[in-house]
């Protein structure tokens, strides 16, 4: 037994630790698992779906930029029918929280999406994905709007008794605004930050080197972004909030707990080094042990800002 | 799969701008195929970032073999290791060549760096069939033949022995290919495997094709790496995980 606590409540969802691994960079499950024990994680946070399978951008959709990569995948996947069908049973195999992330091109769509797998057991809270800045519908349009997140916030909290986590862009002027906003619609908490929307062009060719123009930066050069969005929301808004941002190692997730999140997405590194998030857990416990943290859930919004 | 460290053996300059690199990786070695590959880990800090792909150029004993040039920082750092030091390796990845279905003659073509999975090839046909190898380049310093064998060559200027592209080299030798029974192996830039795939089509070949595209994880959870499929538009198929390696015939090049 851990003599130290590092278990996280987010309304109703319990985590056994903070370490979640984010929307878009653990597929279904099935790869990762071939890496890390799924059952000494936090949590799995699935690749966004929509109601009807989406195929995605075309190549290139991945180009590395300093500490970081822009990706323009465009949300392929294989739509909630088929994730159902051909994904859950698998997931079933594992004793660790399943978050269902849902990207739509409308309130409708969202909704509709949340009534259909809300009835999915294996499935323990959902993620709403209101940020994705690589589809031309959907994604920025809410995410940029406080009203629209707000009415999607609400329409899916009446579509479901689960936890509803809204996924929140950075891209924009004050995100708290948009976590007042979810608050006060009846989200459970939300997760900081998705990707910021950035670009990279070729000087021989003139062309920008992602097909979309447009990617979304990730990675460690995001981090300090991050980290300050994560502060903004936990001094002004009482919410619960899943940082995530360029967490390359078990200190940025410290740090991360410290400026305000309850937990934390692992995603980028997981393509680098899928068997980090696992050894994680250990190296937590061994700091709060060492700093007398009886209960990792204590560290959430411990800064000390004079 | 594996994550591995695993020590460098020797670090060679092949010719001009082209490096061989031998990893002591028993691992691997023993389970491996051609065409399969690697993603590498570069730097333990924040640049490069990603792990870096690569085809496994040769296996030997308890070593494996990368060939490579030095493209940008991934590549540079790669060409500077020494003896001893360590490769952080992710693999193996994908799906390898098909060299034991029904044919007799194996014809390789290869283009620039596309030759890096060859050597491989020609060890694992190595007395079971017969093997033709086609190699171009831009410059005669583009041209590797490293590894391989019969081979014929082709250059932008005539220099390497024939003038121009390697699908042209190819096409010199129709006659004799279409009185065999062949499969043709394939690797190189996008535009010539494009001519290589209308030139098998054309003359009724089996092809297959090691494709190369952009990726992050190598393993298919980034979705980074798509290639159009010929069976269904509404899918894309994955370099990483559905390839590298495809029959021309299931894929838009």
């Amino acid at each position: 037994m851990s003599k130290v606590d590092l278990s996280v409540k987010i309304g109703d969802l319990y985590l056994r630790n903070p370490i979640m691994l984010a929307s878009g960079t653990v597929g279904y499950g099935s790869e990762i698992s071939e890496f890390t024990d799924l059952n000494t994680i936090g949590g799995i946070v699935t690749k966004s779906l929509s109601l009807k399978p989406r195929k995605g951008n075309p190549p290139q959709r991945i180009v590395e930029t300093p500490a970081g990569m822009l990706n323009a995948i465009g949300l392929a996947n294989v739509g909630v029918e088929e994730f159902i069908k051909s994904k859950i049973p698998f997931l079933k195999k594992f004793d660790v929280p399943l978050i269902c992330n849902i990207a739509a091109n409308s309130v409708e769509e969202y909704v509709e999406c949340t009534k259909i797998l809300t009835s999915e057991e294996t499935i323990k809270a959902f993620e709403i994905n209101v940020s994705c800045p690589n589809v031309s519908e959907g994604g920025l349009q809410f995410g940029n709007d406080v009203k629209a997140v707000g009415k999607v916030t609400e329409k899916v909290r009446a579509a479901t008794s689960k936890p509803i986590i809204i996924k929140l862009s950075p891209n924009v002027s004050y995100i708290s605004d948009f976590a007042e906003v979810v608050k006060k619609e009846g989200g459970d908490a939300v997760s900081a930050i998705n990707t910021l929307v950035g670009t990279t062009f070729d000087i021989n060719t003139r062309k920008p080197k992602i097909f979309n123009i447009n990617g979304g930066l990730s990675g460690p050069a995001i981090k300090p972004i991050a980290l300050a969005k994560v502060l903004e929301i936990s001094r002004k808004v009482d919410i619960p909030v899943i940082g995530s941002g360029g967490i390359m190692n078990w200190k940025d997730v410290i740090e991360f707990m410290i400026v305000g999140s309850c937990a934390v997405q692992i995603g980028t590194l997981n393509f680098i080094d899928p068997t980090a998030p696992g050894k994680f857990v250990k190296k937590l416990e061994d700091y709060c042990l060492k700093n007398g943290i009886t209960k990792i859930s204590d560290l959430t919004a411990s800064y000390l800002i004079d | 799969m594996f994550i591995i460290e695993s020590p460098v053996v020797e670090v060679k300059i092949l010719q001009d701008n082209i490096f061989l690199l031998k990893i002591h990786c028993p691992e691997i070695a023993s389970i491996i195929k051609p065409a399969q590959f690697l993603n590498i880990r570069l730097s333990s800090q924040s640049y490069p970032l990603l792990r870096r792909p690569f085809s496994v150029c040769d296996v030997e004993g308890e070593n494996i073999y990368l060939l490579f040039n030095i493209f940008g920082e991934g590549t540079r750092i790669l060409a500077g290791k020494s003896n001893g030091d360590l490769i952080d390796i992710l693999g193996p990845l994908g799906n390898g060549f098909i060299l034991n279905d029904d044919y007799e003659t194996a014809v390789i073509v290869a283009g620039g760096l596309g030759s890096a999975p060859f050597p491989f090839v020609t060890r694992a046909l190595k007395d079971k069939k017969e093997i033709l190898s086609f190699v171009g380049g831009r410059t005669s310093k583009d041209v590797i033949t490293y590894g391989m064998k019969n081979v014929f060559t082709t250059n932008d200027d005539g220099s390497a022995g024939f003038k121009g592209t390697v699908v042209e080299l190819l096409n010199s030798k129709i006659d004799e290919l279409e009185k065999k029974n062949i499969k043709v192996f394939g690797c190189g830039p996008t535009p010539m495997l494009k001519a290589l795939k209308e030139f098998c089509v054309k003359h009724n070949f089996v092809c297959e094709v090691s494709t190369e595209c952009a990726m992050a994880c190598g393993f298919g959870i980034c979705q980074g790496c798509p290639i159009e499929s010929t069976s269904n538009s509404e899918k894309y198929l994955l370099v990483c995980k559905d390839g590298p390696v495809f029959n021309v015939q299931d894929v838009v090049i």
